[in-house]
């Protein structure tokens, strides 16, 4: 039998707790000065604009290329490689008064005009209008996901939990929109996608942990709660690491072979997965912890019946 | 106690039996083949129909792999793209306007999975290559033609009534009258509510004079709004029915907002101009007063247009003064062709219907001598095509139109005239196009990353959990199939951020046979029998597989009410994968543990 963790201890993780809880506001924070002084670099899913993407038989010129269009009136667009060097992703920003439509058109006359084997693989064109509309739904579900999670987790199992719960997958989705805002890679649709995913992965995550507490609240005589929480954490280890390590596994897969519309997607889940793995284990349970559940919030008071009483 | 009723094991049978048919379709990949439908719906797609095509394809040497009728129209299926395109353009030039000849790809699977309606996944736009619009119907504009409309009714009816009034004229959406005495305001009050219901009127003064203002009621504007998009809708499936594309999609979207999904159409510019263009035709008398008085064209021309006029211009730049009241709209055309005029230049032929026919004849009959423009309207510019002089009177509702430019340009003039015109001006508020050749690469890349991610899995679990590590693999196989099949089955489109969703469903999926091999693992080390160890292993482990799957679960189902798009795709596998997922996890990998271990007295080992 191969083991990943031989452990004939638990480990102290709750020892630990109140520096990882540190950590974990230390990050949140920086998170959140990030989002709100640099803020998001959003995709043209969001602002409203064009992105084409053009593919040569060759490797593309980029310079020549965004000296083409300059002289042709499109001196805002930003031309870039990606994936191989014969491929380039031309973004244009809402133009006021030129219908989008023609402006994909336009761009790819000019570049036509200067390489005649240039090829048309992709446009994505979103008005402002809709480009906003896009973000409400997003900052929406974003919403919805997160209710419904502390709902569903305060039925099941206990209030203070489904809190610890979302504190933990909130720290999740701010490092990642951190880490999106440092590096201002951009913000897309489908990396929203993979935001709101992760509010689903780590959840799960989470949940397997505090549902081993749940039993070892239910079963064992120990009162302490570290004790408790820190035996459920060693007992759940192998499968989070495990778990997070197969889903990471294919989640790789598509960052190195999905292609540019899966890059960001694949890129926001392998963040999201590592934050989240930690903070199922580290973060999540101390929160439980100090909002003071006990033993009694999980055994249930023996039932009176009313005739039983002589 | 590991041993499953024998029913148990019979519904995980039929479930991969279902499971591998559905699948089985996607294995097959498609053929080329060429659509033929008739453009009216009202036409039936008959057995004459399909004799016609068989015939026209034999006469032109062209082998089909075979001819199929369905409700809506006849496919051929051929060997290879070549015959493909050859056989378009033979169909295309004995069916003509009457039907629509399209390009298609049709599953090659064999005929019985067929008829068991087992069909490969639909695949969506970014997969097979097209384009996709969302088009914002231009509501102000619309109300607005509303009451350009009543403007004209009005103006009829106080005359047939002979009610006297000072001026007619039109702000946005409302219509002002000018009167110079309450009694004669009155009875236009009385008039107009009796025969236009829908109208809101309102009393006013000035120094000029009394006024009477007509709007349009709340309902009747919300009535106008639903015809208007119901109106560009059909205009929308006119168009795309000449574009020929097999397999559009036109959908309503909100309460002004138009979808429009066209796969595998490659000349994206051509297809954006045809659908995006708001022409119309509207035919005016030219105000032969003012234009005989070049002082008044010439001051038209720096501003100061006559009263009840409009200046536009000619091809050549000739100015023309032509009356604002509309004589004729494109409304009353029923068909129009391009060709010839008398002396071979490029013209459009055009039928008006009876209506219109009356109309026209009462208007060239009382201005012979004069001169009519045809105006063609588009994106808010108008101009002059011809501005013809009326010689005789003009019956029967045959008008040609000449004046222009090239034999294309008849062409498109007469397509945009014959498949209506847009009740209110469109815009293209988002677009998504993917090319034809990254629409293949979309595919090849999320089956290798989905493959290879897999592979990476199966590895892993069976050099960790050995035994219990190929049942994992085997159950992931089978979850695979059937999230395969289920969406084929459902006929949900798949798109690239849906192989994502298959993907990490896949990768997730794992974690409940991690969870259960771990729990198994726990159970021996606390010194269980092998055989109590499983069963206490999958018991134990059930409840936290559902409160897991519950709440990504959750996210999906959110993620697949707010999201759009590509946000959609993604959602729709995420949930199914889900489904299947804790019933091949948890059922199918109990079975073949069972079956393998369930039936050993004393067992000491589990391979695990």
């Amino acid at each position: 039998m191969i083991e990943l963790f031989h452990l004939k201890r638990d480990i102290p993780f709750m020892r630990w707790a109140r520096s990882t809880i540190y950590v974990s506001l230390a990050f949140i924070l920086a998170s959140v000065v990030l989002l709100a002084t640099k803020g998001l670099n959003l995709g043209v899913d969001f602002t409203g604009g064009t992105v084409m993407e053009v593919g040569y038989p060759g490797a593309a010129d980029v310079p020549a290329i965004r000296a083409v269009l300059a002289k042709s009136g499109y001196g805002d667009a930003q031309v870039q490689n990606f994936g191989t060097s014969s491929e380039v992703l031309v973004r244009l920003p809402v133009k006021a008064g030129v219908t989008s439509a023609q402006l994909s058109e336009n761009v790819m006359t000019v570049l036509r005009q200067a390489d005649a084997k240039v090829e048309m693989r992709r446009v994505e064109f979103v008005g402002p209008q809709v480009g906003g509309e896009l973000f409400e739904d997003g900052a929406l579900a974003l919403l919805v996901v997160s209710i419904g999670i502390v709902i569903y987790l305060a039925l099941r199992f206990e209030w203070r939990f489904s809190l610890g719960a979302i504190f933990a997958t909130a720290h999740d989705v701010f490092i990642v929109l951190g880490v999106w805002s440092l590096f201002q890679w951009e913000f897309s649709l489908t990396v929203l996608a993979a935001v709101l995913a992760l509010l689903g992965y780590s959840v799960n995550d989470t949940v397997v942990v505090f549902d081993r507490i749940r039993e070892n609240f239910r079963k064992t005589r120990m009162t302490d709660v570290a004790a408790i929480m820190d035996n459920a954490k060693t007992a759940t280890l192998s499968r989070t690491v495990i778990t997070s390590g197969t889903t990471l596994l294919m989640v790789l897969a598509m960052l190195f072979l999905g292609g540019e519309v899966l890059y960001g997607f694949a890129l926001a889940l392998a963040i999201g997965i590592v934050v989240g793995t930690y903070s199922s284990v580290l973060v999540a349970s101390p929160i439980v912890m100090w909002l003071g559940v006990s033993r009694e919030d999980f055994i249930k008071p023996p039932k009176q019946e009313p005739g039983a009483m002589v | 106690m590991n041993r499953y009723p024998l029913w148990k094991y019979l519904v995980v049978l039929v479930a991969l039996v279902i499971g591998l048919i559905y699948t089985l379709p996607n294995f097959y990949g498609e053929v080329p083949a060429v659509q033929v439908a008739p453009v009216r719906t009202t036409e039936k797609v008959d057995s004459a129909l399909m004799g016609r095509v068989e015939t026209v394809l034999a006469q032109a040497g062209i082998a089909a792999q075979g001819v199929s009728m369905s409700e809506r129209s006849i496919k051929a299926r051929f060997a290879n793209t070549d015959t493909q395109l050859k056989a378009k353009d033979a169909l295309q030039a004995v069916l003509g306007n009457g039907y629509t000849v399209a390009l298609n790809l049709l599953p090659a699977s064999p005929e019985w999975l067929s008829r068991l309606g087992a069909l490969p996944m639909y695949l969506g736009l970014d997969l097979r290559g097209g384009v996709h619009f969302l088009m914002q119907v231009d509501m102000p504009k619309a109300l607005e033609k509303a009451a350009e409309r009543y403007q004209g009714d009005i103006r009829t009816l106080l005359r047939e009534k002979k009610v006297r009034y000072g001026g007619i004229d039109r702000q946005g959406e409302a219509v002002t009258l000018r009167f110079s005495d309450a009694a004669t305001r009155d009875e236009a009050r009385q008039a107009i509510e009796a025969t236009y219901p829908d109208l809101l009127l309102a009393d006013s003064e000035t120094a000029e004079g009394l006024w009477l203002t007509a709007t349009l009621k709340e309902t009747a504007k919300k009535q106008t709004q639903e015809y208007a998009l119901q109106q560009n809708l059909t205009t929308l499936r006119n168009r795309v029915n000449e574009l020929g594309v097999a397999e559009p999609v036109i959908q309503q979207q909100g309460v002004d907002r138009v979808v429009v999904q066209l796969p595998g159409v490659q000349d994206t510019a051509k297809a954006k101009e045809i659908l995006g263009r708001t022409a119309t035709l509207e035919v005016r008398m030219v105000d032969e007063e003012a234009m005989q008085d070049t002082a008044r064209v010439q001051s038209a021309t720096a501003g100061q247009v006559p009263f009840g006029d409009e200046i536009y211009y000619e091809r050549n730049g000739q100015p023309v003064l032509v009356k604002k009241s509309v004589v004729l709209t494109g409304d009353y055309i029923t068909d129009a062709q391009p060709g010839f005029d008398n002396n071979g230049q490029s013209a459009v032929h055009v039928n008006l219907d009876g209506r219109g026919a009356r109309i026209f004849k009462n208007v060239t009959r009382e201005n012979v001598g004069k001169r009519m423009a045809i105006l063609l309207v588009e994106k808010g510019k108008t101009e002059v095509v011809t501005a013809p002089v009326i010689r005789e009177e003009i019956g029967g509702g045959r008008v040609q139109i000449t004046g222009m430019d090239s034999v294309e340009e008849s062409k498109d003039v007469a397509l945009l005239l014959r498949a209506g015109a847009l009740a209110a001006p469109m815009e293209i508020v988002e677009e998504r196009t993917v090319g034809p050749s990254l629409g293949a690469d979309n595919i090849q890349k999320g089956f290798n990353s989905t493959l290879y991610g897999f592979a990476a899995i199966a590895v892993f679990m069976v050099i960790y959990y050995q035994g219990f590590g190929i049942v994992s693999v085997l159950a992931l196989a089978t979850n695979m199939f059937l999230l395969v099949a289920l969406l084929s089955m459902l006929q949900a489109t798949l798109t690239l951020p849906g192989i994502a969703g298959i993907a990490l469903t896949l990768g997730m999926a794992i974690d409940a046979n991690v969870i259960i091999a771990e729990r198994i693992r726990e159970e021996l080390r606390n010194g269980n029998s092998p055989q109590a160890a499983i069963a206490a292993g999958y018991e134990r482990a059930w409840d936290t597989i559902l409160d897991s799957n519950v709440t990504t679960l959750i996210a999906g189902i959110a993620l697949f009410w707010l999201g759009s798009g590509p946000v959609r795709g993604f959602a729709v596998t995420l949930c199914l994968g889900i489904l299947t997922s804790m019933f091949s996890a948890v059922s199918v990998s109990r079975a073949m543990v069972n079956l393998t271990y369930g039936r050993a007295k004393r067992l000491t080992k589990v391979s695990i």
